[in-house]
This record gives C-alpha cells, structure tokens and sequence, in this order.
C-alpha cells in the first residue's frame, strides 16, 4: 500500500465576512479543506456559496476573520503582506475566469512574469521554459503574439502556463473555463489537470460547470458558506 | 532591464496620449525654466559687467573721523570719558591718496587702482552748454580698473594720452552738444576757471547717467581746473575676486580710514531689482512645471485605475506593494528623464534663438541683442524643479496602486 501524497495546502475552520455595516455577510462559517499533490479538487455550489470567497482565501489574496491557511506546512492566515506575497510567488500559481493576461505583453512576457519575479533562472532559462510551456498548451507557434492578438480560449491557456511558470505546490483556478465555449474548456481543463498532475501539483477549481466538476478527482459541494 | 522598469515602460507606452501630455508638460517647464533664467541671469550678469566697467569693483572715498564713544582718562583709571556718539563721520575725499596707493598694495585681492577727481563744471559747445562732471584720471590706471578702452567708440585714446588739454565725453554729451572728435569745448569750473579742451574721443558705456555727464580728463588737468593741488575724490578699484568685495571693503575701511563701496552695495537697488525679476520669473515659470506634476498625476491616476486588474494579475504572481508601487514611480522616472532632457535641450535651443533675437537697450547698458546667460546651475535648478513636482505628484497614485487588495479586485471583476 502507497503512503497518500503529501498535503499541499490545508485550512481549518475558516471564517469570512464581506462588506460593511449592516450589508455586512457572514459567507464563510468556518470551512476546513485540505489538498494533496497529484490531486484535483472541485469546490462547487451555487452563485455566493463562498466559492470564491474561499479560492481567495487559500491563494492569499485575502485574509481571514478567524481559522487557519497552511501552505507546505507552514501557516499563512496570519503572516504579513510580504510573507503571503513570497508564498504566492513561489507555492501558488492562479488562473482566473476572465483570463487576466496583461494585454500589452506577449504570450511569452506574460508567461515569464511570475519567473523574472521569483529570479530563480536565468533569463535564457526563463525563455526557454516559457516556451516549452507554450508548447505544452499548444501555443508554441504564437508566442510572441500580444494578448490582443490572442482568442479567448488561446488566452486561457497561456494563463494556465503563466500559473505552472515557477512550478508551484498549489493551481487556484476560479472558473477557469466559465468564459469559454465547450471545446475550449475540454482543452484547458485536459491541460491543466494533465500538466499539474505530471508536476505533483494540488489543483483546486471552482466551477459551476458539473462535466469539469465530474472529471476531478474529488468534488467539494458547498452551500451557505459552508462544505456539505 | 528589472521586471518592475519593463512593465513601467509598457504601462506608460500603453497610454501613448496621457504620456505625450506629461512629456510635453515637463519639457516645456524645464525648457522655459532654463530660457527665462537664462534671460534674466543674461541681464543682470551684463549689468554687473557694465557697471564693474565703468566704475569699478570698489571705490575707496572719504576719509572716516574718529568719533570716540567712550574714552579712559587714564591707563590704571577706573574712569571713562564718554562722549555721545552720533555716527560715523567723514571728511570729504582721500587727502593722502600716495599712502592709501601703497597701502592698498598690501591687498592681495586689488588688482589695480586708479585716483580720481571729480568737479562739476558747465561744458560750453558752440551749440548750447550742459552740466556735467569732469573725472580727472591717469589714463593708464584707470584703464586696469574700468573698460573705458573699449567703450570707445570715436576717435581714440592714444590721442587723449598724448594731448594734455585733451579730453573724452559721454556720447549722449556729445549728441546734446552736436559734438564730435576734434571739436573744442570750454569746461567751465564753479571757482571761474574756464578753459578750452579737445575732444579727443567719443565713449559709450550704455548707462545714460555716465554718458550725458561724465567728460574725462588728465589728472594733473583737472588739478589745475579745480584748483585742487593735493588730495583727490576717490580711488577706484579692480578686485580680482569680485564677490569677495564687501569683505574687502570692510577690512579696507578698518586699515585705511576711509569708506570703501563695494558694488554690490553702490548698485543695491538694481541688483534687488533683478533679484525680484529673477525669482518672479522663476516663479511663474515653475507653474509650468507643475503642471507637468499635474498632468503626470492625471497620467498615472489613469493608469492606476486601468490597470486595477494587471495589478491585482501582479499581485497574485508574487509582485508586492513595494513592486507596484516601484511600477508607478518608474512611469514617472521614465516621464522625467525623457522630460528633462528633451526640456534641457529645448531650454539651449530656445536660449540660443533668443539670444539672436535684436532688442535695442540702452540706459542701465547697452545691447543689441538679448542679452543670456549660460549656466549649468540653470538646468539643475529646472532639473530639481522637475523632479520635485514630478516625484510628488507621482507620490499619491503609486501609493493607491500599491494599497489595492487583490482579492477586491478580482471579486470587484468576477461580479
């Protein structure tokens, strides 16, 4: 019998409020979840269950009321900004619904961003595995079309590139086929998964789609801010 | 190139029209900073020289009287004799001027001096007469301590130094009096001498208040005019460290008893005239620059607000605050730098153009044409002035870019 694989990311009992006053929401009433490397999980619901809310949370770009976010071991929920910003940069890639590429670079800028910032390689490195990443996702022959010049789908999939550029633990994708037709969210899905799943990586997508959410390897329903 | 400059440039270049109004801003505030001082220095730099040319650094005058406050009545006496002070007194003129000439040798920063008597006389042309001064000199002295040599502008000065009864007038004088090289004047003294001189030159300093009285003569000449055989009006001096002469002129007076002028207090009221033209243009011009400020703050405000979503990409990449607010404070880097050189050489070149520019001025000197100074501590000043109102205003945007969260982005985006 194998031993499980080591656990990427793990939160306890998270609680979130948005908003101010009395529009103030209590959306997330203390969740806990835990992701394992070579694993892909699907947090579904419906519209203002706390998906989000929560994919936010684990990827730290937000911080919690109350409860506790362990990336790699090592808990975040209360680290400063700057100790959260290094973990994004070197355990957490993300890939958005609205694909989120900056329009005024090329596919390859775009896809070596996070790696000038990390400053692990050098430039020609990060080149070249920027450009095996493009080709990975079947991209290779337009690598130095701007974001502009690029389809919808073809965006998606150099952000899924750009969220495996510096080799991270954890993939937080948030709808990431949302925006894109049927054929196109086969594909991203098919090369997120595949390439995370060759690289020993946790992925955890939000979806509402029940066909991406089926092809995980576990589904997380969620209602009321909370896992059902 | 750092990551943080490249997507600076990016952002920046993105936004090809709010840039081109920032650039243009500051162009235009370090260029016209640089002209109008430029300017302003050119004139009153051409002032200094115009007045340091006639009538010198330094003019040593009238003999200081002691005048005791309080005196001991004798070396072991507890008692003083006090005498009410009422200021510094003079007695008119330098009576001993071969002892001031010698000690002012001592001096290492006087360069020359030239003794001078002064009287005021009635010049009689054929035409009409008109007050005016005679300034009795030795020719060669007072050429070491004025530009008189080159303020000529009829007739020449190896006639006057070889004609005792010779003399040089002023040119307004001279047009007054319908006067020209050769012709004769009788110079009219108040105790009734009355004598006939040539003229032997014409000169032209541009100040009017020397050109329509001044009327120069030989020392010995003038001696005999006034009837002064001994003593003399003043002693003018070339220093060779020109600022340094109120600081000369204050131990001048301690060792020699006599008040000394520096020119920065002889022409006080020009130079603060100047001084305020200086500044106020500054002043005004500096508007200029910050409305480069403004326009930079627009540019980057813009930016900032387009650019919530690359910010909050930035953010969850691993970027920090730090990073993006250094984003914002390179556009505003790139704008200056951009900025000030392209302002620095639109400053020379329209300093040059205006230097060409024909503009007749006479009375306080006279000039042709505009008068400029070339400095490089005026591209400094426009620099500093850039980067001042630039920085500040680049300050604000970069610091709300670099507090933006990036989880309300993306859920502000996602909604």
């Amino acid at each position: 019998m194998t031993a499980p694989p080591e656990i990427a990311l793990r939160c306890s009992n998270l609680h979130r409020s948005l908003g101010q006053g009395d529009g103030r929401v209590h959306v997330l009433k203390g969740v806990s979840f835990e992701a394992r490397r070579g694993q892909v999980y699907a947090i579904v619901g419906p519209s203002g269950c706390g998906k989000s809310t929560l994919l936010y949370l684990l990827g730290l770009l937000d911080q919690p009321d109350g409860g506790e976010i362990a990336i790699g071991g090592q808990i975040m929920s209360n680290s400063d900004d700057v100790a959260r910003t290094a973990a994004r940069c070197e355990h957490i890639g993300f890939v958005f619904q609205f694909h989120f590429l900056m329009l005024e670079f090329s596919a390859l800028e775009n896809v070596m961003m996070p790696m000038r910032k990390l400053g692990r390689l050098t430039s020609v490195e990060m080149v070249a595995r920027a450009h095996s990443l493009l080709t990975s996702v079947g991209l290779g022959e337009k690598t130095h079309r701007l974001g502009t010049q690029l389809s919808g789908g073809e965006q998606q999939r150099v952000a899924v590139a750009r969220a495996l550029a510096n080799q991270p633990s954890i993939i937080l994708a948030d709808e990431p086929t949302g925006n894109l037709d049927v054929k196109n969210s086969g594909l991203v899905f098919d090369l997120l998964t595949s390439l995370a799943k060759d690289n020993g990586q946790a992925v955890i997508l939000v979806t509402h789609n029940p066909d991406i959410a089926a092809r995980c390897d576990f589904t997380r329903p969620m209602r009321d801010g909370l896992f059902v | 190139m750092s990551p943080n400059l490249r997507i600076a440039f990016r952002f920046l270049t993105a936004k090809k029209r709010a840039m081109t109004m920032s650039l243009s801003c500051t162009v235009l505030g370090v260029g016209l900073f640089v002209v109008t001082q430029a300017t302003t220095s050119g004139f009153e730099e051409f002032f200094i020289k115009t007045i340091l040319g006639t009538n010198g650094a330094m003019r040593i005058e009238d003999e200081i009287q002691d005048t005791l406050a309080e005196m001991k009545i004798s070396e072991n006496s507890e008692f003083t004799l006090s005498q009410r002070e009422e200021g510094r007194k003079y007695i008119e003129g330098v009576q001993e001027p071969k002892l001031i000439l010698e000690a002012l040798k001592n001096f290492g920063n006087v360069a020359a001096a030239s003794p001078v008597l002064r009287g005021n006389v009635l010049v009689r042309s054929s035409f009409k007469n008109e007050s005016a001064q005679v300034f009795g000199i030795n020719i060669d002295d007072h050429l070491k301590v004025s530009d008189l040599g080159s303020q000529v502008v009829f007739g020449s000065l190896e006639e006057f130094r070889a004609t005792p009864s010779g003399v040089l007038i002023g040119k307004e004088l001279a047009d007054r009096l319908r006067l020209q090289v050769g012709s004769s004047i009788l110079l009219d003294a108040a105790n009734n001498q009355l004598r006939r001189y040539r003229i032997c030159a014409i000169y032209e300093t541009g100040v009017s208040d020397i050109d329509k009285v001044r009327v120069y003569i030989q020392l010995n000449e003038a001696r005999s005019l006034l009837k002064k055989s001994t003593g003399i009006s003043f002693i003018q001096l070339n220093l060779f460290n020109k600022d340094r002469a109120p600081q000369d002129a204050s131990r001048l007076e301690d060792v020699l008893k006599h008040s000394a002028k520096p020119w920065q207090v002889r022409e006080k009221t020009w130079l603060e005239v100047f001084r305020a033209l200086r500044i106020s243009t500054a002043i005004t011009v500096s508007v200029f620059t910050l409305i480069a400020g403004l326009a930079m703050y627009n540019t980057l405000a813009l930016i900032v607000m387009e650019k919530t979503k690359d910010i909050a990409i930035l953010r969850s990449m691993g970027y920090g605050r730090d990073d993006i607010s250094q984003i914002f404070i390179w556009q505003a880097v790139i704008v200056l730098i951009i900025g000030t050189i392209g302002g620095a050489l639109f400053g020379a070149s329209a300093t040059y153009a205006v230097s060409t520019m024909p503009l007749t001025i006479t009375g306080i000197f006279k000039t042709e044409t505009f008068i400029v100074a070339w400095s490089f501590w005026h591209y400094v000043q426009a620099v500093s002035t850039a980067v001042v109102m630039v920085m500040v205003a680049s300050l604000l945007p970069a610091r709300r870019a670099a507090r933006l969260e990036p989880g309300d982005i993306i859920r502000g985006t996602a909604q």
